[in-house]
């Protein structure tokens, strides 16, 4: 009777893995790059005599490992250190971020919820989510600063202004893409709109919300480096470090503190994707 | 048996009229006529095929019967509320396992999870999947995914069934098992089924009745009675009386589409 062949699920086993062949090949172009950027902090050193605009690799490394390397004779060394600023900017941009992340994607997906219910809700409110895309963050910044000060619940409000366009559209993308004989398959055994919701909308919706989350939280980064430097008060985080560090022609600290802003944003970009996965690769090829 | 239907008859196998459309048609809002005149009825232990040119409204015969679409005119009755509705995709949630695919009708109807578990594994052995019950759809072939359909539809023990070109995506030796298959289930379950096609021989080898429907928009051009007792014998098809019939029904298609 049941002949057919059974398609074997080790087909899709290598996408876990890195391609043996792949994972070389960017850290060729990582040393590669800097070789490039050594290149040219000695063209900033030796020919501009600007060597603070564009530090050597290896001052970055030092000033966040090996601060004694850098000083010069009579110098002492920051106290508390660079590297514990460091971190403790990293810790509160983190939380920034996460914060404004998980009130977007709450926001996010009950206004897509809210709009997938009808034609009529969606055309009202939909307009909304793209006028919100389209306003200038930096012309709000006196207004939040005024209504909510100028600490953490500006920054999160920022953030969450950034990462919830790519939650809303990707969550009503997703709820809307289950097809219409599945529907339909809900409607004739008299399906209430909840169960719909529930049991077919939602976990079809699942890869694309998945999708907007892992952009949503690249966004949230960025939202909150931003907003830190918008709203300079409070604890500093990393936006306020770097705009520190560049202001006192820290070059290295400037750069570490950039450096480890963008390593933020892939570390939580690939987290999401990899919750992603977890959540939905079973069914669903998540690359 | 169901205890709202009207119908006095009791028994499976006993006549009583399930479907009956009384000069039904069908103009959609867009002013697409879809369906005219069609008189059409399905009684208990009949297997009613329609076979028809592409876009003839065929779809839309079991759309209405299923409550999905409304008659624009015409009487649509369905004297049972235990309706099985093949698509003509498997439509499965590519999330849930074969079991909890085969599960979801009796799920949406607030059945047990102890019953409905006992209800799907009864379905699935029927169908032959027995084995697979913890597999996604994915990692099915196409003809098993439509198995894991039809043992879903089957957990409500449907009275009528309609199917909607079901096995139209197959290839021909897996269409021919499933044929079989769909026999076996029609002569135990004694469901009366609607079915469509675009096969001809499918039709004939399926059904104790043929209609043929015209063009857009579709009407009834003929009817046929195919002779062949149940259960039948797949040998049928290798038969002169056979294959005579396919003619006809062949030709009367193709009149109705000049
Ligand atoms: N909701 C709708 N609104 C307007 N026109 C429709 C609608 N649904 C179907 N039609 C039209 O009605 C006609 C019949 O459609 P239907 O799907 O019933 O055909 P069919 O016989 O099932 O075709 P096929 O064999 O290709 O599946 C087609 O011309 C189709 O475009
Ligand atoms: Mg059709």
């Amino acid at each position: 009777m049941a002949t057919e062949a059974l398609v074997a699920p080790a087909a899709r086993r290598g996408r876990i893995r890195l391609r043996p062949s792949t994972w070389w090949q960017p850290v060729v172009v990582f040393f590669g790059l800097i070789g490039l950027w050594d290149l040219i902090a000695l063209y900033y050193d030796k020919v501009q005599q600007l060597s603070f605009l564009v530090p050597y690799p290896l001052q970055v490394v030092e000033v966040v490992f090996a601060p004694k390397a850098l000083l010069k004779p009579g110098q002492v060394a920051p106290n508390p250190s660079f590297l514990s600023q460091l971190l403790d900017a990293l810790g509160k941009s983190t939380t920034v971020a996460l914060t404004g992340l998980a009130i977007a994607i709450v926001i996010g997906v009950l206004w897509a919820v809210l709009m997938a219910q009808a034609k009529w809700a969606e055309r009202s409110f939909f307009p909304y989510a793209v006028i919100l895309q389209c306003i200038p963050i930096l012309a709000l910044v006196p207004l939040i600063g005024n209504l909510f000060g100028f600490e953490f619940n500006s920054r999160v409000i920022v953030t969450v202004m950034i990462s919830l366009f790519p939650m809303v559209s990707n969550t009503l993308f997703g709820l809307q893409s289950a097809d219409r004989a599945q529907r339909e398959l809900f409607t004739l055994q008299g399906a209430s709109r909840w169960t719909t919701l529930t049991k077919l909308q939602f976990p079809a919706a699942l890869p694309s919300i998945f999708v907007g989350l892992r952009t949503a939280a690249g966004l949230s980064v960025i939202g909150a480096i931003v907003g830190d430097q918008f709203f300079q008060r409070g604890t500093p985080g990393l936006g306020v470090l770097i705009y520190v560090s560049n202001s006192r022609l820290n070059g290295p600290g400037t750069f570490a503190a950039i450096i480890t802003a963008s390593l933020l944003g892939v570390a939580v970009f690939l987290l999401f994707g990899l919750i992603g996965r977890l959540a939905i690769g079973k069914w669903y090829d998540f690359t | 048996m169901t205890t709202t239907a009207p119908s006095p008859s009791v028994t499976g196998t006993a006549p009583g009229t399930l479907l009956d459309f009384r000069n039904v048609a069908m103009q959609f809002p867009n002013g697409t006529i879809a369906l005219r005149n069609v008189d059409l009825t399905v009684n208990r232990g009949e297997f009613v095929t329609v076979v028809g040119p592409s876009g003839c409204g065929k779809s839309t015969l079991l759309r209405i019967a299923s409550g999905l679409e409304k008659a624009s005119e015409g009487v649509a009755e369905v004297d049972t509320d235990r309706i099985g509705y093949v698509f003509q995709d498997a439509t499965l949630l590519p999330w849930r396992s074969i079991s909890k695919n085969v599960e979801l009708l009796a799920e949406l109807h607030h059945m047990p999870k102890a019953q409905r578990a006992a209800k799907a594994q009864e379905a699935i052995e029927l169908v032959g999947l027995k084995g697979f019950e913890k597999n996604l759809p994915k990692q099915l072939s196409g003809g098993m995914r439509m198995r894991a359909s039809l043992a879903r539809s089957l957990t409500l023990e449907p009275e009528l069934f309609l199917f909607d070109e079901p096995f139209g995506a197959l290839d021909e030796i897996t269409r021919e098992r499933l044929n079989d298959e769909l026999l076996r289930l029609f002569v135990e379950k004694q469901f009366a089924g609607l079915f469509i096609t675009h096969s001809v021989s499918e039709a004939v080898y399926l059904s104790t009745k043929v209609i043929v429907m015209s063009g857009r928009p579709g009407s009834i051009v003929e009817r046929f009675d195919v002779p062949f007792p149940m259960p039948r014998d797949p040998d049928i098809r290798f038969t002169p009386e056979f294959a005579e019939l396919v003619g006809e029904v062949s030709h009367a298609l193709r009149e109705g589409h000049s």
